[in-house]
């Protein structure tokens, strides 16, 4: 090793390894879907911090691995499809 | 404009990043990384974004993404720009990526003013994109030169000797355009379209571009974490933060608000400002809204429109 080799710092070489860091064990409030109220618009999809909204064929689901409860998307929903339940 | 479906599903902005429940500034980033069209490498500061999102050995990343010091995200960004382009020169690599900087606005508005300034100087072809949260949220809420007038921080406290902070917040566009950038533009989370359409507009201008995005801090706002999307809709309907785009010099307002609310709306849900709400610290409210009301009628003018 030369002198000029400089040493790498801290450095991650694959994206997104935060998935490891399950965040929803964060959660006190839980959102819970209608589906039968979803009218598929995505509006919580684009506005959830966590990118804890599914897309699926005509309904959206949350994934309770990351959500932390904050409570957007059941504000945001247009057509209160989504309610916030005390988690426990 | 875009429609939600057209948007990409793939995630650039991993998910178990610690960014507090209802973050203003990851849903910012998040969109942002939704505007992508092609290789990009990001730069950012020390910030809120930066620790949330990088607690080694984890990364929230999914584009190639750069930490540095505080003061000189838009040196390194400079530095980055002109080596691929002269990487592409030697024909050593074909393609060059676009160069974003994502910086709170202490990274932007104090610390990293004059690296900013440099680097738009030197005419680099990047983008640069402060993400407002009004103060240092990540080391405890101390007052920036982005924190509005009578706001509460933990470096201005409300009490018997100041009702908050005294001082009015920083023009971080007027100071860009005063550069002669082709494009500078703010925009805020909750039009979420207009904001991905100005980082995409700002990504295929060729030369320096600045946007400034209002992200609402829960935390340091002191609302429930649910309301993010809310406040950040009330500060463009209140006429707080107005949206607008500037090209080479011409300004264009793209929200009209033609029937605002009373700054009073935006205010109340927030407790950094709960202090205002008493009878001697009343007239701040008068002038915060006298203040917003003179500058729309400035902003209007420079639109060429008329109130």
């Amino acid at each position: 090793m030369s002198k000029y080799d400089v040493v790498m710092g801290a450095v991650i070489t694959k994206p997104r390894t935060s998935l490891e860091n399950k965040t929803g064990s964060w959660r006190t409030r839980r959102p819970v879907v209608d589906v039968e109220k979803c009218v598929n618009c995505l509006l919580c999809w684009i506005y959830c911090p966590d990118s804890a909204i599914i897309r699926l064929e005509d309904h959206i689901a949350i994934n309770y691995d990351y959500c932390k409860g904050c409570g957007i998307c059941a504000e945001e929903c247009p057509r209160k499809a989504i309610t916030m339940v005390e988690e426990g | 404009m875009v429609t939600l479906k057209q948007l990409p599903v793939e995630e650039l902005w991993g998910p178990g990043h610690n960014a507090c429940a209802g973050c203003g500034s990851s849903i910012a980033v998040k969109m942002i990384l939704k505007a992508l069209r092609g290789p990009t490498v990001v730069v950012s500061p020390t910030g809120c974004v930066e620790v949330v999102s990088s607690s080694y050995p984890q990364t929230a990343w999914g584009v190639p993404w750069v930490h540095v010091l505080f003061e000189n995200a838009a040196a390194v960004a400079s530095g980055i720009e002109a080596a691929y382009k002269y990487m592409v020169k030697k024909g050593i690599t074909n393609e060059k990526p676009d160069v974003i900087v994502i910086a709170g606005d202490g990274g932007t508005f104090d610390i990293g003013l004059q690296a900013l300034s440099g680097a738009l100087e030197r005419w680099h072809d990047f983008l640069y994109i402060c993400y407002d949260n009004e103060a240092y949220m990540n080391t405890g809420i101390q007052r920036s030169s982005a924190t509005p007038k009578g706001a509460w921080t933990t470096t201005s406290p409300a009490g018997k000797v100041i009702p908050g902070k005294p001082e009015w917040k920083k023009d971080l566009i007027g100071i860009a355009v005063a550069h002669g950038i082709p494009y500078a533009a703010t925009a805020t989370i909750a039009y979420w379209n207009d904001l991905i359409t100005k980082v995409r507009k700002a990504l295929e201008v060729e030369g320096p571009t600045v946007l400034h995005v209002l992200a609402p801090c829960p935390l340091g706002w002191r609302f429930d974490p649910s309301k993010t999307v809310e406040i950040s809709r009330l500060a463009v309907q209140t006429r707080y933060f107005p949206l607008y785009e500037v090209e080479n010099g011409v300004y264009k307002l793209s929200v009209k608000v033609s029937r605002p609310k009373p700054v009073e709306e935006f205010l109340r849900p927030q407790r950094r400002f709960r202090h205002l709400f008493t009878p001697e610290n009343r007239h701040i409210i008068e002038e915060i809204q006298k203040n917003i009301d003179e500058g729309w009628e400035r902003l209007l003018k420079r639109c060429g429109l008329k109130s």
